[in-house]
């Protein structure tokens, strides 16, 4: 692997800066390290940073935009002709790599020489069962554009890989040069390397900035992409979600998006009034041991994987509910056909928010000053009443963002839903109905055996953008709600 | 003193109120009371729900899932045929190799129909053949692997310790009973019956499933094969990097946040984006691999090294807050101290603010990691899912590279496969991941309490 | 016995509200409040001073069982008001701190409407049959808060809103509005400048005519000028007890005088 090979040799070139620039710096003071202006590791660091730091940057960089270049240089060579019916750019353009690294590996394991990968022609050899032998099995023969296209992908990115090879360890060879050249005993080693130590944590600090960027970008661009397959005002406004990937679909977000909601209010009818009065009682009735007991128990619920919720809906809610209100059940009602509902995925996913609810209320509740409670107390009002007229009014923008925090949670759980809710889109009012979710259709779309570029594929990147922008909005609101009223009391 | 009340007309007062004896509870204050009450029951009720849930959760697991720790084992003598094996008699590894695990079956077919026979065990069946569906179909794979590592050994006979079919396996755990499979084609009532003179006999009996634990995956019609091994490794790989990545990257943001940046718009946008990602849905940061990773940058699909980067995007909030809450922790004092004798603001931060707030800063490492540990909807949009945790990674690199999947998606495989026999697998797999979660945690609560500091 | 009081009332000895006997605090193991035996009388004011820790506002706060409310906290001995044991199981303490109001060192009005705050106590309580009585004890209660001309065209506005010394005056309306028969005020004063220090020190005064009202002070001239009797507490005793005047001018305990004198404190 030439890259990882590549980042060693120059965090080799590092370690050897450190001690070259450190043995340069005491040289210049005459080995006393009280002459020189920093601590002699300083300028060691200097050396090192110099050699690594713009080094890695650079291959980082190259990395990402390497492949962006050569991708526009070579789908430029592939003709509208080379499209098929139901395909397109992206599409071929993903055989070309293929074929391209079908071609790389047949050349490693010695199948054809790196001359013969260059001249192949489909007329001569069976492409399809070369690569086949080497362990890249296509799903069609190959064509002569796509061939050409992938051989001359080869050419493109061996040459960019050797160019960025011999760039990036000039550069650290240049760096470190360059900052043992500066090296002497006057050199102000120290505020060089905590400028570069600074500049590399902003760095890190940027990586939250990046990742939203990078949600919104990856969700921004494929969501166009699906707008310009399907229309959006159907999928806005579309009551019917039936993908077929034969072509033909129909996918309108309304009943994902009422399953969604369907569920999550199952989940916080389960989980607000248990939540809200165990917070109540634990921080204003419980005795100190009961205290120290409930609540780690309670907080095992939330270090509990939403995967393990999803097999309890699955295995165990599911069939229980319907031995309840299912056909022959204990209610003598036949309103449940199966173990995937709306019920069994909003109580196990209420379950889930028991916690969450009960923790954010508690500290909500505990921010109320003691001073409101003993001013109702010392009226001679109860413990109830003070809680309900007192605790809980000045308290309430706190628990709604908090209601809203759970709201959020649940209508973006996937897993819980995956397992526990169903696979058909319904507009139901039956809560003992199987329907499914916006999480749940993304989840499907994206793991099946579509290819990226179909509408069936692409919708998940809108149905994720849709529950981005819903779960954001609440977020939003109910931490700025949040903050608000911790201010209050600060 | 009874001429108290009598005494106390007070002035003004509405009518029904004050005066009375404090040892009389008037009709407004029992109602009042009986409210408090209720109220405080609403609360234990809450709780106990709470709790009771906790319980059933647990226990479900237990019940469901200690199962697959167990597994049934034939104990057979198999006469390695040396006609079957190595026809031409030369011991030739290459000659033996080809004969596939199609050619071991008969040999094992007639090792249990002579074992039984020896026993005075009686069965209705007439061809070896029969005896098959009481084996797990892995058993010719397993004499032959082992015929393939000893080939000195043919035409001896070898006692074999074979996999017994997962409906045997069911039955003799009580998942399977004789109602249960009147449909079904794997297996007969008489194949059952046989399996309890076996057990009376001890050639079948349950013993510790140590496959379960480092196994790979099984094909969709093996259950009583497969394990989570594979899978944990792909786990593993992928906590590397969350930790390469999360903890310096983490460390580093916190450090700029808490101790460096100045207050303007640039750290506002920063600090908002942190709070938010925190509840981004996990989902989403799948998307956000999905497109970034593997259709923008080309990473291998389904490798940890793409999982472990999703994780670690997700667990740098986590890890952000409390590593600031940690550096928070630290006294001004400290700072002001270094400062004083004349260290760089740097210096002060990285030689006396990060040393004390290492605890507190491994300590949300580790409860992000195990967060990470568990989350599942985002591996399964970059294909850390179906059945691809069948082979051990072959070295460090491929460990990163190579199709893998993870504790959670595994279990989230074995849940969606038909065959209950797989739900056993999956409700052990979930007691194997909370092992590692509780043991992460207990590490995390250890080192708080350890060096939890008072200042 | 009847005629007996109204004898005592007559030639000025007031009749006795609260009788403490051998009480006893303890907040876990510390032993805050030592055998205190203490009479206070009826429309009187009477003020509990001493060093900050002496176990002042803990006393206070056993005189309406606020002390309940802490975990740790236990009572022993004997608090009789008007003749009945108030730690006696059968009471209720709901309905004592109906009878023994509370006002606190920090201003604490309910982040509710003025009107609101002050019908707080008369709706837990059932006081008032309709709104037009609400509205009746309401205005009566800020009337005697002496705080209703600043906020009569306000009932509406939050209570929080108000400056700190209106806030205090509207919770000691809030206190009146239940229709206590004891005030206990605990540092009312602490929190507040000069000038809403006197406007509350002038209520004090004028609620003596109804209630008997008991206040916690640091501040030994707001003792002397708002007090006609003064307990002075010293690391949990009850050290000394008499008139106002005599304990200042006239203390009989060396201890009262060093701090009276500003030696200890």
């Amino acid at each position: 692997m030439p890259v990882l090979w590549l980042i060693l040799i120059v965090i080799a070139l590092g370690g050897v800066g450190y001690f070259l620039g450190r043995g340069r710096a005491l040289g210049s003071a005459g080995g006393d390290a009280r002459r020189l202006h920093s601590l002699p590791s300083y300028y060691g660091l200097n050396a090192a940073l110099s050699a690594g730091v713009p080094a890695l940057l650079l291959l980082m960089g190259w990395l990402l935009v390497q492949p962006l270049l050569i991708d526009s240089r070579v789908s430029g060579m592939i003709p509208d002709t080379a499209i098929g019916e139901g395909s397109n750019l992206s599409l071929v353009m993903s055989d070309v790599r293929r074929v391209a690294e079908g071609l790389d590996l047949a050349v490693q394991q010695g199948a054809i020489t790196a001359q013969e990968a260059g001249t192949l022609s489909p007329e001569t050899t069976d492409i399809r069962e070369l690569l086949g032998r080497v362990g890249v099995a296509l799903g069609a023969e190959v064509r002569p554009e796509v061939l050409t296209a992938a051989q001359r992908y080869r050419v493109l990115s061996g040459t960019g890989r050797w160019l960025m090879t011999g760039l990036v360890l000039a550069l650290a060879l240049g760096g470190l040069a360059l900052a043992l050249a500066r090296t002497d005993k006057d050199f102000r080693a120290r505020n060089v390397v905590e400028a570069g130590v600074k500049a590399l944590l902003i760095l890190a600090s940027t990586i939250a900035i990046l990742t939203t960027l990078g949600i919104i970008l990856s969700l921004i661009f494929n969501t166009a992409e699906f707008f310009r397959l399907y229309p959006a005002l159907d999928f806005f406004t579309g009551r019917t979600w039936s993908p077929s990937f034969g072509g033909g679909s129909e996918l309108g977000i309304l009943p994902l998006l009422w399953g969604t909601l369907y569920i999550s209010l199952i989940a916080l009818l389960v989980a607000v009034p248990i939540g809200l009065f165990a917070a109540i009682y634990l921080s204003e009735y419980a005795s100190p041991q009961v205290r120290a007991i409930a609540k780690p128990m309670l907080e095992i619920l939330a270090g509990i994987p939403t995967i393990v919720y999803g097999l309890f809906a699955l295995l165990t809610v599911g069939p229980l509910l319907v031995s309840v209100f299912g056909q022959g059940g204990l209610l003598g009602v036949n309103w449940m056909q199966g173990g995937t509902a709306v019920m069994t995925a909003g109580l196990v996913m209420g379950v889930m928010l028991i916690p969450f609810v009960s923790s954010l209320s508690d500290d909500i509740i505990n921010a109320v000053p003691q001073a409101m409670r003993d001013g109702s107390l010392g009226l001679g009002a109860t413990k109830s009443e003070t809680v309900k007229q007192v605790v809980l009014p000045a308290a309430l923008p706190g628990i709604v963002g908090a209601i809203l925090l759970a709201a959020s949670r649940a209508i973006g759980e996937t897993m819980i839903v995956v397992l526990g809710a169903g696979a058909a889109a319904k507009l139901s009012l039956n809560p003992f109905e199987a329907m499914t979710t916006v999480t749940a259709k993304v989840v499907s779309q994206l793991t099946g055996d579509a290819d990226f570029a179909s509408p069936e594929a692409l919708v998940a990147f809108a149905l994720g953008m849709t529950l981005f922008v819903i779960t954001l909005g609440l977020n939003v609101f109910a931490l700025y709600i949040v903050r608000k009223y911790r201010e209050q009391y600060e | 003193m009874t001429d108290l009340s009598a005494n106390q007309p007070r002035r003004g007062a509405p009518a029904g109120r004050t005066g009375g004896s404090l040892y009389a509870t008037d009709a407004r204050t029992r109602r009042r009371n009986a409210a408090e009450k209720r109220f405080r029951l609403y609360g234990m009720v809450a709780v106990a729900i709470g709790v009771a849930f906790v319980i059933a959760l647990l226990s479900v697991i237990l019940l469901n899932g200690t199962g697959a720790f167990q597994q049934s084992f034939v104990t057979a003598p198999v006469y390695l045929d040396p006609a079957k094996l190595d026809k031409k008699g030369a011991r030739d590894i290459e000659d033996i190799k080809k004969v596939s695990t199609f050619g071991y079956s008969p040999l094992i077919d007639e090792a249990l129909q002579t074992m039984l026979a020896e026993r005075g065990i009686d069965s209705t069946f007439e061809k070896p053949k029969e005896y098959r569906a009481l084996l797990s179909a892995s058993a010719a794979a397993q004499v032959r692997d082992y015929v393939i590592a000893n080939p000195g050994r043919i035409g001896e006979t070898v006692e074999f310790r074979l996999l017994a079919s997962s409906r045997v396996d069911g039955y003799l755990k009580g998942r399977v009973t004789r109602d249960s499979i009147a449909r079904d084609k794997n297996i007969s009532a008489a194949h059952l019956d046989l399996a309890d003179a076996m057990v009376a006999a001890g050639m079948l009996r349950k013993g510790f499933n140590w496959a379960f634990i480092t196994g790979a995956d099984a094909s969709e019609s093996r259950p009583e094969q497969a394990g989570m091994g594979v899978s944990m490794l792909g786990s593993l790989f992928m906590m590397l990097v969350v930790l390469g990545l999360s903890l310096p990257i983490g460390v580093a943001a916190s450090i700029y946040l808490e101790e460096f940046a100045p207050k303007n718009r640039f750290t506002d946008l920063i600090e908002v984006n942190i709070s938010n990602l925190a509840a981004v849905p996990s989902i989403v940061f799948g998307i956000l691999g999905l497109a970034v990773f593997i259709q923008f940058a080309h990473l291998p699909q389904s490798a940890p090294l793409v999982g472990g980067l999703v994780l670690t995007l997700m667990t740098l909030p986590t890890i952000i807050i409390s590593t600031r809450a940690a550096l928070k922790a630290v006294p001004p004092s400290i700072r002001d101290a270094a400062l004083g004798v004349g260290a760089s603001k740097m210096q002060s931060v990285f030689h006396h603010v990060l040393p004390l707030a290492m605890p507190g800063i491994l300590t949300g490492t580790i409860i992000g990691l195990a967060q990470a540990l568990g989350e599942t909807a985002p591996l399964l949009l970059i294909g850390m899912v179906g059945y691809i945790a069948s082979n051990y990674p072959q070295g460090i690199g491929s460990g990163f590279l190579d199709p893998n999947s993870a504790m959670p998606a595994q279990i989230y495989e074995w849940a969606k496969r038909a065959d209950p026999a797989y739900y056993e697998r999956a409700w052990g797999g979930i007691i194997i991941l909370l092992l590692f979660l509780m043991t992460m945690n207990i590490i995390a609560i250890l080192l708080r309490r350890r060096f939890e500091r008072r200042w | 016995m009847n005629d007996m009081r109204i004898l005592e009332r007559s030639v000025g000895i007031k009749e006795v509200k609260i009788s403490a006997r051998g009480c006893q605090v303890y907040y876990g193991d510390n032993h805050a409040i030592k055998d205190v035996d203490i009479d206070i009388e009826d429309k009187t004011v009477t003020a509990f001073i001493g060093p900050s820790g002496c176990g002042k506002s803990t006393f206070l706060r056993c005189l309406n069982r606020m002390n309940d409310t802490i975990d740790i906290a236990r009572v022993e001995g004997t608090i009789l008001l008007d003749g009945e044991d108030i730690y006696d199981p059968k009471v209720d303490p709901v309905q004592l701190r109906a009878k023994v109001g509370m006002v606190f060192q920090k201003p604490n009005p309910f982040p509710k409407s003025i009107y609101d705050n002050i019908a707080y106590g008369p709706r837990i309580h059932g006081l008032a049959r309709n709104k037009a009585d609400l509205d009746e004890i309401v205005e009566k209660s800020l009337r005697r808060g002496a705080i209703w001309d600043e906020v009569k065209d306000r009932l509406d506005a939050p209570g929080t809103g108000l400056s700190g010394g209106q806030q205090q005056r509207l919770c000691i309306a809030r206190a009146i509005a239940t229709e206590p028969e004891v005030l206990l005020m605990d540092e009312p004063c602490s929190a507040l400048d000069p000038i809403a220090t006197a406007q509350v020190e002038e209520l004090i005064d004028e609620l003596r005519e109804s209630y008997s009202v008991v206040i916690v002070t640091h501040s030994m001239q707001q003792a002397a000028r708002v007090s006609q009797k003064t307990a002075f507490f010293h690391l949990g005793h009850l050290v000394e007890y008499g008139e106002t005047g005599h304990i200042f001018t006239n203390p009989s305990d060396p201890r009262t005088e060093s701090y009276i004198t500003g030696r200890i404190g």
